[in-house]
Formats: C-alpha cells, structure tokens, sequence
C-alpha cells in the first residue's frame, strides 16, 4: 500500500514547475497508513514559498481520489530541506525543462563559493550570473555566454 | 519570569525582527532601483515573511491562550512588538536599505545558527530552515556593500554615511536583558558578548573590502525589545494593520 502512495504522489506536480513531482523534489519525507487513514510527512522547501499550501492541498486532493478514507498531511522541519534532495530524476527533468538544476552540495562552503554552473541548453560552462533571484524564490537567472541564451538556475541552498 | 515565559518572548522577538523587516521590504515593491534588485528584495522579504509565520505559530502553541500568528501579526498595538529598532527603520535609499539587512542578517545569521544548537527542538527546527535562507541574503548584503563602498565617489560617500547613521540602531542587538539570560542559561541560547564579537570581525572584513570604516562606538539607541519603538513605527504597522483593523475578522 505504502509504495502504492508513493507511486502516486509521484504524479503530483509542483504548481511552479509542474515539469517536477515532489517526490523528485524530496519533500515527502514519510508516509504512513493505519486503520485512521494516510498521514504524509512533507518538508516545506523555502520558509516562505507561496506554494507550500497549495503543494499540500495537491497532495490530499490527489490522493482522496484514489482511496477511500482520510489523507492529512504533516508538516516535518527536520531535518531541513535541502537541494541536496532533490532526486537524480528530478534533476534530469529539470535539466531538460531548461533549468539548471542545482550544482554541488548546499554545504556552507558550496553556497558562498563559485562554482561553474553549465548552460542547460548547449552545455557550455561559459556562463554568467545576471540575477541572484528570478521568477520564483528557488531560482536565479543565469546567461549563456556561448549560445547567448538566458536561463534559470535552480539555487543550492 | 520563568523560563518558559522566557522561550515565549525570545520566540516573539525572532518574530517580530522577521515581520518588521518583511514589511520594510516589502515596500520596496515596484519601487526597486532595478528589476533584479527589487525581485531580490521582494524574494528576501518572503523568506522573513515565512519565517515569522513559524515563529508566531509557535508562540502561539506555547502561550496555550488560542492566539494564531495572524493574531500576533495584525492584532497587537505597538507596544507589544518587541522587534530591534534597526529592521523598522525607513528605507531611504537603495544605499541605506543594504546596510540595514547587512548589519541586521549578520547578526541574525549568527544567532541562528546558535539557536540551531539550542535546547528548545521546535525552535532549533525552525532555525535551521531559516538559517539557509539567511546565509543566501548575507552573500547578496556583501556584494552589494562591496561594489557601492569600493564604487565611485559618490557611491562611497553615500554608503559610508549610511553605515554611520544607521550604526547607533547596531547596540541593540547585543544589549542582554532577563529574556537573552534565561534562554542564553537554560535552552543554550547565544551568548551575546561572543555573538558581538564574531559579528563585528565579520562585518569588519566585508567593511574593508569595501573601503569604507565601521564608525566609532558612541550612544546606541534601545528600547526596541522592550515595545520602546521609533516614531516610525507607528506608520508601519497602521499600514500593515489597516485590514483587520477597519474589517475585524476578515480573511481572504
């Protein structure tokens, strides 16, 4: 039953990059059903993104529809979400989408160093930061300085 | 004061810098210097916004009278908002806005990765969300201070009167009352003579980078965290309390 749910929140989309699940995002921690119904344990990413309800709200509606009895979701802060969770196919799919998922390990060092972030379109590491935020928290925007295109990074953090 | 009592109003005062300074920043929407600079900010206040919202949540759990966080937020007068006088002061300009989140995020920083440490595991947990967040502001603060301090002249000039306006707002953070003792002594909360310590050599070694010097020590201004405001703040929060005080009750 338990890997059954896991498959389905799998198909649960983030609202802000729907090409992503949040399994492929890491933020489901835990899943447990008992006689009083399905209780999943989720990791909110940013403290303040607006897309935690909603994500939370996915998460009971898609899953009422396919069980009967109830769905509640938990809020877990610990141990932290972290880009380092997010899947190895949550990143290809990224990656695919045009976002450059997030490079190394979101260790003290990793966030205040600079490491080479590859353009997702032609691969090219030539690349330059044009903003540290870009259209939702968890990203900055990037340019490609070889194909000239602008994209947008996924932050390690 | 027990030490409860204590947890409680260090709690609300993590809440508090956090929603003060949101709502600061948050002004700066469609008012930005330029498109990234205002996103970031924007983006900078979300993630205070975020954070207060866990602060509040539990200070309502822990005062156990029914108070939600929109109650904390939108329902207390202004004496009862215990934030520092630094994070209510006006933006001024683009200049004075990143001195007050760099002198503010490197304490903050600080002390949450204290509290990280601390007895009290809900609010180590929140911490430790916060903290990541705040590490990303501090690099941003830095480059900025950087590239106006060691800018052009007139850059210069203006960030070094920023930092020398602003820095009397600074003593605050670190002046210890019953609240920083107790949950200092009994939850293992910072040390605020250390925090000051690390907190100056830090923002020291970004300060020469940028050219510019720290301003000599002198009168610093307090009362913050005693509900003790700035006669700024009564516009901030009549502003951010409008709603519910003209339509009591009312929820999206």
């Amino acid at each position: 039953m338990a890997q059954q749910i896991w498959a389905w929140l799998d198909e649960v989309p983030d609202p802000e990059i729907p090409v992503v699940s949040v399994i492929d995002l890491g933020m489901v921690r835990n899943v447990t059903v008992d006689k009083d119904g399905i209780v999943v344990a989720v990791s909110p990413t940013y403290s303040g993104c607006p897309a935690t309800e909603v994500i939370e709200k996915s998460i009971v509606s898609h899953l009422q529809a396919k069980v009967a009895g109830s769905v509640s979701v938990a809020r877990t802060l610990s141990p932290a979400w972290s880009t380092d969770w997010i899947t190895a196919k949550g990143r290809e799919k990224l990656l695919a989408y045009g976002i450059a998922p997030p490079v190394g390990a979101a260790s003290k060092r990793a966030l205040l160093g600079k490491s080479a972030i590859a353009c997702p379109r032609c691969r090219s590491e030539q690349t330059t930061l044009i903003s540290e935020f870009g259209s939702t928290a968890c990203k900055a925007s990037y340019k490609c300085k070889k194909c000239l295109e602008p994209f947008e990074y996924f932050k390690c953090i | 004061m027990t030490n409860k009592e204590a947890l409680l109003k260090y709690v609300l005062r993590l809440g508090d810098n956090a929603l003060v300074l949101a709502q600061r920043l948050i002004e700066l929407v469609a008012h930005g210097p330029e498109l990234e600079e205002e996103l970031a900010n924007a983006n900078f206040a979300l993630d205070y916004l975020g954070q207060a919202r866990m602060y509040y949540s539990y200070a309502g759990e822990l005062e156990g009278n029914g108070r939600t966080e929109d109650d904390f937020a939108f329902l207390r007068p202004e004496r009862e908002f215990c934030n520092v006088q630094l994070v209510e002061l006006p933006n001024g300009h683009f200049g004075d806005v990143i001195v007050r989140s760099f002198l503010f995020d490197a304490f903050y920083l600080l002390q949450l990765e204290s509290v990280e440490q601390c007895g009290d595991q809900r609010l180590a947990e929140i911490a430790a969300r916060a903290v990541r967040e705040i590490r990303y502001h501090q690099r941003y603060q830095s480059q900025w201070l950087i590239r106006l301090g060691d800018g052009t002249e007139e850059s210069h000039r203006r960030i070094q009167t920023s930092i020398d306006d602003v820095w009397r707002y600074t003593g605050e953070m670190f002046a210890g009352d019953e609240v920083d003792v107790k949950f200092h002594a009994h939850y293992g909360g910072p040390d605020l003579d250390q925090l000051q310590t690390k907190w100056r050599a830090e923002i020291e070694a970004i300060v020469n980078v940028a050219t510019i010097r720290l301003p000599v020590d002198a009168w610093m201004a307090e009362g913050g965290k005693k509900g003790i405001h700035t006669e700024h703040f009564g516009s901030l929060i009549a502003e951010m309390q409008t709603m519910q005080r003209s339509y009591a009750g009312l929820s999206w």
